[in-house]
Formats: structure tokens, sequence, C-alpha cells
């Protein structure tokens, strides 16, 4: 285990070290951070006097260079708009999508769970052919334009839910939730809803024809032979080998929910980081642009790493420290 | 169960009247929210319109362009160079410091060290200090613009912002992209006092009870500012009840707002100009004045206005709107394709050319519409144009390389004076005097610089105002620029919110002024 983690952590740092170059190497055609920190009558020496004291005008390397050396000391730049240090801004941005994304998890598992069980076990149930022909459209529909009629019937025509932000917040610790005031909870339905509008059909259809094929198998046939009760050949059995396959592709479909985050916050001016990262594009804030692509590379290689020992929990048979 | 969770829902209800009888709330969402909460560290419209609500002017422009008094009660010229004002007394900052004229004079010196503002407050010697409450404001040259640049001139608290902080460092630097005192505390004298902010994400604005202007009708005691970026999110905030107040209102959904029960839109012609320079380093065609006169005769501007902006805008023949002292009835906008065709053969392009263009498409209203408008126009006379277009993050840095032979471009004066338009978009490019720092046309008439130059000291406002018009005359005849139009300014609110009276066309709401039924 000790070195299945350091190699992970090796790994980690090289994912970040690839990122750094890359964002480094767009960093110059995102735009000029000094045009968006000046009104537009400044003259020219003023603006190279100001790209001077920035450090823009010294050639790439050395720019990197000076950006490796302060990444070590965890420092990874001042967001030129928040003017503040980038990883303070995003560690501050976190919890609103850490939230949002853990919200649309859980009624992503809720409802696909037993909606690909049921559609496993009675394909032939009107029920089912309703939820599979529903997925299929849930799936062709992009995630804006869900989160767009959301607004426009339950906000503008209904007038039932907010139609932006995170509403009222408190402050626990650091961390602002959303989770322990109504208004909060209010405010999260629709952005919810439209994030996970766009994996659920995708789990529900994974889970039936993995069960489908499971139920299949000789074991579940011996099983039923026993005549063991059929809530238990479902439910323990059959499920639990259902299970592998889904935990692999939720693992990576986690990583894709965290970049559908951009559209969903967009949006809804969901106070987040997909949020932060399209205004930090939009406004040339380079170094806050650079910073959450790396932590973005972190999130992943740490959601990798957990679905990898998750995994080996469920299948034993799946040794990962033996592999060298 | 049930029961408590009604009383507590009934509780909250009961509360939320309460504090409704009580306080006068706006919830009012921009495009963006201030960046700093140091007045001086950007000049743009985001921060004067906060400018607006936490410090006060001096003087301030009225909705008819002309001036009234804020922190100072009057003022009079008292030789060609200096202009003394008699400050209001019994104003006091939001720290309890009282406002005298040593504030004046420290809040001018810090404007000329301002790396944005140091530019419109160059022709300024100083200010000096009479006594407790008269200033004098001294130009180094006579400058007819005193007055303009007075606007913005927002008194701040010298005791306040003086000293050095819990870091050690000076309370009254200016720092663009890190931290200072001032990008984080504010006092000034305004209605309004910052008591939260969250940058990006909400900024509250709580009235100071000491507030000065008591003959304001206004009473709006507290608001809440969230920046919506997305236009579409904007108003779905406002048709949904969530916000009160929305600015700016994207075009494409006027109709449906007006329609709205109980919403409101308000739009006032602005001055803001859109134009599309020629570029004659880069194409000798647009050297020629007959190819660059059947350019703009191509280019049916009212039926962009009409159509594209769905008549929010007003087509221009000139640079300066009606009410500016350039403004010249008679230059109207000219389209005639007949016209340009012949003007086309005269210079001998009956066949055309091809030449590329960029223009953003997310800086202005309908940017890159109004581009690929015109590029549709310019085939009718033979002119194949390869039109891009980028964000503004990318745009600028592209328009100054001037990587295309046509560039779009729009100009709203920081002094509300024509002469602004030209020194920037039309003098000769000079390195040295910053002159012509937009004039991707390198358009270069040194009759139309002479005049500008002589119009900067000349501070009798009938001769400045003959050579003004002088310019934009010979700008017309030259064809020096491609005229679009003068786009509107839209704000929407509720029925109950009384806009009208606090919008202006520098598009800085007086919230403070703002009524609420």
């Amino acid at each position: 285990m000790f070195a299945f983690i350091l190699r992970r952590i090796l790994q980690a740092v090289l994912v970040m070290f690839v990122i750094s170059v890359i964002g480094f190497a767009i960093k110059h055609n995102v735009g000029d951070p000094v045009r968006q920190i000046t009104g537009i009558s400044v003259s020219e020496t003023e603006r190279e006097a100001l790209r001077d004291e920035l450090g823009l005008n010294d050639p790439v390397y050395i720019q990197f260079g000076r950006f490796l050396a302060d990444a070590v000391h965890g420092d990874l730049g001042t967001s030129f708009f928040y003017k503040k240090p980038a990883t303070q801004v995003i560690l501050s941005k976190a919890p609103a999508t850490i939230e949002l994304v853990v919200v649309s998890a859980l009624i992503i598992v809720g409802l696909s769970v037993p909606l690909g069980i049921f559609a496993a076990i009675r394909p032939r149930h009107i029920f089912s052919r309703v939820v599979m022909g529903a997925s299929i459209v849930g799936v062709s529909i992009p995630v804006f334009l869900t989160a767009i009629m959301g607004i426009y019937l339950f906000s503008i025509q209904l007038g039932w839910l907010p139609s932006f932000g995170r509403g009222a917040t408190l402050n626990l610790w650091g961390w602002h939730t959303g989770f322990l005031t109504l208004d909060g909870w209010l405010h999260l339905i629709l952005p919810s809803l439209s994030l996970s509008s766009i994996m659920l059909p995708l789990f529900i259809r994974l889970i039936r024809s993995e069960m489908m094929e499971v139920l299949e198998t000789e074991y579940i046939k011996y099983a039923w032979a026993k005549g063991l009760n059929a809530y238990r050949i479902w439910f323990v059995h059959a499920f639990k080998n259902t299970l592998l396959p889904v935990i692999t592709v939720g693992g990576v479909q986690l990583g894709i929910t965290i970049a559908f985050t951009i559209l969903t916050e967009t949006v809804f001016q969901w106070q987040g980081l997909g949020f932060l990262f399209m205004e930090a594009v939009e406004r040339s804030d380079t170094s806050l642009l650079v910073a959450y692509l790396m932590f973005v590379g972190l999130v992943m290689v740490v959601v990798n790493t957990v679905v990898d020992i998750i995994y080996g929990m469920v299948n034993p048979t799946v040794r990962i420290t033996g592999a060298a | 169960m049930k029961g408590l969770r009604t009383l507590c829902i009934g509780l909250v209800c009961i509360l939320a009247f309460a504090g409704g009888l009580q306080a006068k709330t706006l919830k009012l969402a921009m495009d963006a929210d201030p960046v700093s909460l140091d007045p001086q560290v950007q000049l743009s419209g985001g921060m004067l319109q906060y400018s607006h609500m936490v410090f006060d002017p001096l003087i301030r422009w009225t909705q008819d362009m002309t001036f009234e008094p804020r922190l100072a009660k009057s003022w009079e010229r008292l030789d060609p160079t200096t202009v003394r004002f008699h400050l209001r007394k019994g104003v006091t900052f939001h720290s309890g410091n009282p406002f005298t004229a040593e504030d004046v004079v420290w809040t001018l010196e810090r404007l000329k060290r301002s790396q944005d503002f140091k530019g419109l407050f160059e022709p300024f010697a100083g200010a000096k200090a009479v006594d407790k409450h008269t200033v004098d404001l001294i130009t180094k040259e006579p400058y007819p613009l005193l007055l303009n640049m007075a606007t913005y001139i927002f008194p701040m608290d010298s005791e306040f912002y003086t000293g050095t902080d819990a870091e050690g460092k000076a309370k009254d630097a200016i720092v663009k992209t890190g931290y200072s005192f001032a990008n984080t505390h504010e006092s000034g004298t305004g209605k309004y006092m910052v008591t939260q902010r969250q940058q990006g994400v909400r900024v509250v604005f709580e009235e100071y009870e000491n507030y000065w202007d008591t003959d304001s009708p206004g009473n709006i005691d507290k608001i809440v500012l969230t920046p919506i970026k997305k236009d579409a999110t904007r108003v779905a905030a406002l048709l949904s009840g969530d916000v009160d107040f929305i600015m700016p209102v994207p075009p494409q959904d006027y109709a449906r707002i007006s329609r709205t029960d109980g919403i409101k839109l308000v739009t006032l012609p602005g001055s803001r100009i859109i134009t599309f320079q020629l570029n004659q380093k880069r194409r000798p065609e647009f050297e020629n004045r007959k190819v660059r006169q059947a350019i703009v005769h191509a280019v049916n501007n009212a039926g962009i206005a009409q159509k594209i902006m769905t008549g929010k805008a007003t087509a221009a023949g000139q640079q300066a709107p009606e009410g500016y002292l350039g403004y010249v009835e008679e230059l109207t906008p000219r389209y005639d394709l007949q016209k340009a065709k012949e003007l086309m053969a005269e210079a001998g392009y009956a066949d055309g050319f091809e030449c590329s263009m960029i223009a953003p498409n997310n800086r202005y209203v309908n940017d890159e519409k109004i581009a690929e408008a015109v590029v549709s126009m310019l085939g009718k006379i033979g002119i194949t144009v390869n039109l891009k277009t980028m964000p503004k993050a990318q745009y600028w840095d592209q328009f100054d390389a001037q990587v295309a032979d046509i560039q779009m471009i729009g100009w709203h004066p920081d002094t509300e004076d024509s002469a602004n338009y030209t020194e920037f978009l039309l003098m000769c490019p000079n390195k040295e005097t910053g002159y012509g720092q937009y004039n991707s046309g390198n358009y270069c008439n040194p009759k139309v610089d002479e005049l500008i130059k002589q119009c900067q000291s000349e501070t009798d406002r009938e001769k400045r105002a003959q050579m003004l018009k002088e310019v934009e005359r010979i700008l017309y005849k030259d064809a020096a620029f491609v005229p679009l139009h003068w786009q509107h300014l839209s704000w929407a609110g509720t029925e109950d919110l009384r806009i009208k009276p606090i919008v202006n066309v520098m598009n800085f709401p007086y919230f403070g002024d703002l009524v609420m039924e």
C-alpha cells in the first residue's frame, strides 16, 4: 500500500508539472492581463511599466522558472482580479463546487441504482420502457439547455425557485456552506438537477446492462436453483458484481462532471470553480487560470487513487500493491 | 412535528416582513462588481459607479450635461489657470473624520500618482487649500475642461488613508494586482458604506447615518449588489424577482422586459460611438479618399441601428453626439449604394479588392453582428472582407498590433468632450505625446492635429466649439473613419423604482437619489 501511495504522489507531481507547462503555454494566448487591469485611455508607457513590474516582459522560461520556484513553496501566484493569492481564491470557491457535485452525485446514485436495477429485473415492464426512453432523451439534451429550461419554467414562469447564485450561506470554519439554510437548499435544486441530468441516464443504462449480464451468469442460476430469496439474489449476489464497472466509470465520470460544472455554474452564476475558471479566462487572469488547471489535475489524481482503493476493497482479486 | 415546521416558516415570514417594513433594500445586478474599494485604482465604468455610491465628487454631471454641486457648493474662475471651489461644511467621512480642503489637495496628489488617472489629470498643477473650506484647483495652462475633471475628484479621507497598516505597508499605496489597505478599506463621504464584500459574489452597501445630503429624495437604505456576467442569467434574475434592478440590459430582451408586467425598461441615448478604422498604412487603397468615402456610403448604418440594434442606437455621421460641443447638425449618415459604386469606379476600383477585418465579440452591444452586416454591405461594392472576431481579452493586443486592414473600435470620452474622440482615435499617432493611441487607421491630418491642440487651452466656449466643429467637418469630408452609431444605454427595474431621474449618459446611476415607492 505504501509503495502504491508513493507512486501515486509521484504521478500527481508529474501530472501537475505537465499541466503547468501546458497552462503556461496557453497563458500567453488568453490575452493580456495588463489590458484588463487598466482603463482603456491609459498610455502605452504606463502599461509597459506595469508589465515590467509584473515581470511579464521576461522571457517565458524565466517566468516559468520563477513560477516553479514559487509553486514548490505552495505559492501559485496572485490573482490579478481578486488581488489575493490564487490558491486562497481557489480554496474559497471550492466548497461551492464540492457541494454542487456531492448533491448531484447523490441524486445520480439515489435514482440510477433503483431505476437501473428495476429496468434490469423487469425489462419488459412499461415503466422500464419509459425510463429507458427518457434516458435516451436525457443523454442528448445539452446541460446548459436543461439549465435554461429549468430557469424558464421554475423561476420565471412559476416563481418557485431562485434563478441564480447560492443564496444564504453559513460560514463553518471557513467553509461557506449552503447546506444549513433553506435558502441554500432552494438555490441548490436547479443547478444540481441540471448537472445530474447529463450523467443520470448514462448510469441508469450502465447499471441495467451490467445487471442483466450478471443475472445470466451461472452462479445466479445456481442461487435460483437453491431457492434463495429473490431479493437476496438481486441485491446481494448480483448487485455486488454489477458495481465493479460502475465504480470504474463513476470515477472517470466524476472528472467529467467537474468539467460540466463549468457550464452549469456559468448559467446559474454558481460561485464555484467552474465559474471561476470562465471568469479567469474572460479576464485573462492568467495566474488564476494556471492555478485552477493544477488544482483540477490534483483532484483528478486523488479521485482516481481513491477509486483504485475502493475497487480493491470491493474486488479482492484486484491487488494494486502487487503490481510492480 | 408538522406544527413545528409551520410555526418556523411562519416565524421566518414574519421576520422577513418586519424587516421589509423597516428598511428599503435594493437588490441590484450589474455585469461586474467593483474591482477594488480604492476609487483610484482603475478608471472604468464600474469603478466610477462604485465611487458615486461610496464617495462624492466635488461636482457631478446632470442628465442634461450641466454641472451640479456636490461636495463643492459653488465655484468661480479666478484667472485663466485657477478655479476656486467653496466646499460644503459639516460633511464627515465614514470614519467620522471631518471633510476639509486638505482632503481635496491630498486626493488630487494621489490621482496624479495613479496609473489610470494621471493622464486625465496631466493638465493640473495641483490643488491649494485656501482655508478649511476653500480650495483652488490650478492647471499648468489655461484648461477648458477643468470642471469636467472635477467630476472625477472624489475626495478621500486623508487621515484614514495616511500611515501604515498592520503589515507595515503604506495605506495610501495604489496597488493593482495585490493586497493594499485601500483595496479592502474605504472611507468616503458618500451615502453608502461597504459593510460586506465577497469579491465577484456580492457587495452590501448600507446607508451612512451622518450623510450630508438630507435633501435628496432617495430612500434606499441598503443595496445588495450581485455581479451577474451572463446576459440571460441577469435578465432571468429580474424576471423571476430575484433582483430589482439590472444594468446593462441586453437588446434582445428589450421587447420581453417591456412586455412583462411589473417591470420597466429605461433607455437613454449614449455617447459611445462605434466605428471602423480603415488602415492606410496596410492598404494603399484606403489612402484614396474616394475609396474611404465609398465605404462610408456603402455602410447602411441607419439600417444597422434599426435592425440589429432594434432601434436602440442612433445612426451617426460624426464622432460626437448631439449635446456635445463639436456636434454639427448637418453631418448626417450618408448611406447611398449607387453613389458608393460610382465612387469606387472613379477611384479605379470598379472590380473591388480583398481585405481583412477584426472585431471583438463581447465588448460592444452586438459587435459581432454589426461586423458581419458591414462585411456583407461592403460585398455589394466589390470589397471582399475576411472577418475574424475574438473576445475582448485578446482583441486589444491584436488591435494595437494592427493585424487587419479594417478594425472596429468604440469610444466614449472620459472627459465628456468632443476633443477626446479625436485625440485618441484620429490624431497622427505619436508615441511621445500619446496622441492617436487608438488610431489604427493611421489617418493623419496636420490641420486636425493643430485645431485639437489649440482647443486644449481655449477657455472661450464659443471659439472652442467652432474649432471642434471644424474638426468634425474635415473628418466627414475626408471620410477619416466609418461611423456606425451611438449605443444607447439601458437599465431595467421593478415598477416601484423611479429609475428615470437617477440615470445619465455616463452610465453612473446616482443610487443615493433612487426612490422606491
